[in-house]
């Protein structure tokens, strides 16, 4: 069951190389969407046994990911599939090749991303998480703009720097571990974790901290993800956004169960308080005159990523809020950066001082829009509402008043910013030069309408699957609800 | 096998020598030759000084390594220069001759924090430690001073190369196919860099990259209100 889901998508993706016609191309995409999400679902109904000397292995929280992962990738490829239409891809400079390629890297992107959520070896999530790097960078370059190219070297090089530190970290942990005979997996570590030694940990730990911290996008580490999700096609600036930060957050939450056992969960906080809420200030800081609407979005994720670390930090109940809001996330920002794709075919700008009128103009994703907007914003009744709440409500209740404090205030600093911005995008006439409202496609509205129910739900109703599925990964990474 | 250490030493010494000449590298094929040699001589420490022993996984993994490291990641590299038409790093942010003075500063900085570090639990004695750290900064150093694309991906490998060195040298336990998927993985990675540098070259003419700049925060020309950008545009 494991290696079914393990190799699904890389065998998907080979075969998409051989496929020419692009029509067929698009289908593949989808039918290899549904097929990961149906393994997804299966493999999570029935617990499967560890396999590979129990390297793979599908625990509490690889669930919670993995479900994202592969609901968000299936959503995509619908999105996809409308937005490979020739016609709208008729001005681009592709070669012939680039359509199949295109195709295998996303499905080997998702098989790494995949890869990461199964690993329990952490040098394993480290090429992983590295490969996750290397397929997606391919994928920002689809459009061959000089923009994108400039994305694609910055995302390459940096995230590729960082994880090699994770790597150094890793072997730290091995060290750190030395002579008490155990094994490089989460479990065998946090088992014989009092036994660890705590210089080797600390420095491991900072490695860690660093290295999948700036795949996760924290501040100051931040520089290659403004650029490379703004830049990248919109299916996949919502697949970088939503499932791979995600996928980079879990390795730091497995690193810091390991220190938090040892003994060192102390120092492990505070780093983790520290470099988030670093994280909310400098997205803050970007967002308030952004002029740039995908950029926006990117530096709505740092934000996120930072709420994500400050969960973590505090610890206890935090952790759940940190979950659930990584759930909340991922599919909040996969619809909007899905919509900035409808804006941006619209309008062919990503300038917001460009767009207006949008609520006329596109009738669906208008509204939408704002009310994805909305939903980021933290308000209710969306879910991020919930997860955000549950944050402050840690941070309160571990007496972390400073903390709570400075978080409220950045994230209403992003708030009033994005506002700004998306109000006035919304608001207005039609732009000269239409007569009426655009004919919006299927393909380009109902997959970021499934997100919003998604995130809705999340936030009137939680279903109780879900909620176990948070719990049980909560616990596991060492926390509580 | 009393040996060991000393050929450890050894090919530290090696690592050591090869990382300084990268300080004052302007030639891009000599730095490409250094970083070959360095190769070799990280491939053979599985075999000869690993902390595992010479098993024949150990065997393995230096074919692997040597093979890699020594050959494929060269050959790509010089495929990349010739593709790019350069030869020479042109005036870095930080000169050659200041360059080696801040490589042999680095490198006492590595064999201090080493000595150190000698009161960890575990920690080895001698020149593997300050070696493998002195890799990881000099890659550091290259990435962060050099301009040209190419010269970035010398410095990722040094980088790379360094962590290998930790890892072999210093950790008996991580398990030889996992080190295999890692050296996969970094082949992946200067594979997927030669192929952006050629696009680089390509669209711009040249593989600077502080030349390749449009893409900031505040300011920027093209969203000023009326300019256009037509990549996602629909027809």
């Amino acid at each position: 069951m494991i290696w079914a889901l393990a190799l699904f998508a890389p065998a998907a993706g080979a075969l998409a190389l051989l496929l020419r016609r692009p029509v067929l191309i698009r289908v593949w995409l989808v039918a290899a969407g549904l097929g990961q999400l149906l393994l997804a679902a299966a493999a999570m109904a029935a617990a499967p046994a560890p396999v590979w000397n129990g390297w793979l292995a599908l625990d509490a929280a690889g669930k919670v990911l993995l479900g994202v992962i592969s609901l968000l990738f299936f959503i995509a490829s619908l999105y996809t599939y409308g937005y490979l239409r020739p016609e709208r891809q008729a001005d681009a400079k592709h070669e012939s090749f680039a359509l199949p390629a295109f195709a295998s890297c996303l499905l080997f992107f998702l098989g790494a991303m995949t890869w990461v959520v199964l690993s329990q070896h952490l040098v394993l999530l480290w090429a992983a998480v590295e490969a996750t790097t290397l397929s997606s960078a391919p994928l920002i370059y689809f459009h061959r703009s000089d923009r994108s190219l400039e994305a694609t070297w910055k995302y390459l090089l940096l995230c590729s720097v960082g994880i090699a530190l994770a790597l150094l970290g890793t072997y730290f942990l091995a060290m750190a571990a030395g002579g008490s005979g155990s094994g490089l997996t989460v479990q065998e570590l946090a088992a014989s974790a009092r036994s660890l030694h705590a210089p080797w940990l600390k420095g491991a730990w900072i490695l860690l901290l660093v290295g999948y911290g700036t795949k996760m996008g924290l501040a100051p580490m931040h520089a290659w993800l403004p650029d490379a999700h703004s830049e990248a096609p919109s299916p996949v600036s919502a697949l970088l956004s939503g499932a791979l930060l995600s996928c980079a957050f879990l390795g730091i939450a497995r690193a810091r169960e390991v220190c938090a056992a040892a003994g060192q969960g102390a120092f492990a906080q505070y780093t983790l308080v520290a470099l988030g809420l670093f994280s909310m200030l400098v997205a803050a800081v970007f967002i308030l005159g952004q002029t740039d609407f995908k950029r926006m979005l990117a530096y709505s994720s740092i934000e996120h990523m930072g709420v994500l670390a400050l969960g973590l930090g505090i610890g206890g109940a935090g952790i759940y809020a940190s979950l659930l809001h990584a759930v909340n996330h991922s599919l909040a920002k996969a619809m909007m950066f899905l919509l900035a794709g409808n804006v941006l075919a619209a309008y062919g700008t990503k300038a917001i001082a460009d767009v207006r009128g949008a609520g006329r103009l596109l009738p669906v994703s208008g509204p939408m829009w704002m009310a994805g907007f909305l939903a980021l914003a933290g308000f209710p009744p969306f879910g991020l509402f919930w997860s955000e709440w549950l944050v402050l409500k840690a941070a309160l209740n571990h007496g972390a008043w400073l903390a709570a404090s400075l978080y409220l205030l950045f994230l209403l600093a992003v708030v009033i910013g994005m506002a700004s911005s998306v109000v006035r995008m919304v608001q207005g006439a039609l732009p000269a030069g239409w007569k009426e409202p655009l004919r919006e496609r299927l393909w380009a509205v109902l997959p970021p309408a499934l997100l919003g129910a998604g995130i809705l739900l999340l936030g009137v109703y939680l279903p109780s699957f879900v909620r176990i599925a948070l719990e049980q990964a909560a616990v596991l990474l060492g926390g509580a609800r | 096998m009393s040996w060991q250490p000393e050929v450890a030493n050894l090919l530290s010494v090696l690592l050591i020598l090869s990382g300084l000449a990268l300080f004052g590298a302007s030639r891009l094929a000599f730095g490409i030759r250094v970083v070959a040699v360095q190769g070799l001589g990280l491939g053979l420490l599985p075999v000869f000084a690993g902390a595992a022993g010479a098993h024949p996984s150990a065997w393995i993994m230096s074919g692997a390594a040597i093979l890699l490291k020594a050959v494929v990641f060269p050959w790509l590299l010089l495929r990349a220069m010739r593709q790019a038409e350069v030869r020479h790093e042109v005036e870095p942010f930080v000169g050659f001759g200041l360059s080696i003075w801040i490589g042999i500063v680095l490198l006492a900085a590595c064999v201090f924090a080493s000595r150190s570090m000698a009161a960890w639990p575990g920690a080895p004695a001698g020149l593997p430690l300050p070696a493998s750290f002195f890799l990881v900064l000099t890659g550091f150093f290259l990435i962060t001073t050099r301009l040209k694309a190419l010269t970035q991906t010398i410095g990722y490998l040094v980088l790379e190369n360094g962590v290998f060195a930790f890892g072999t040298l210093l950790v008996p336990e991580a398990p030889r196919l996992l080190e295999l998927a890692v050296l996969l993985d970094v082949l992946a990675a200067v594979f997927i860099m030669g192929i952006a540098i050629f696009h680089i070259h390509r669209k711009f003419d040249h593989i600077d990259t502080n030349r390749m700049n449009f893409l900031r925060d505040w300011r920027r020309e093209e969203n000023r209100p009326g300019a256009r950008i037509a990549p996602e545009a629909r027809p």
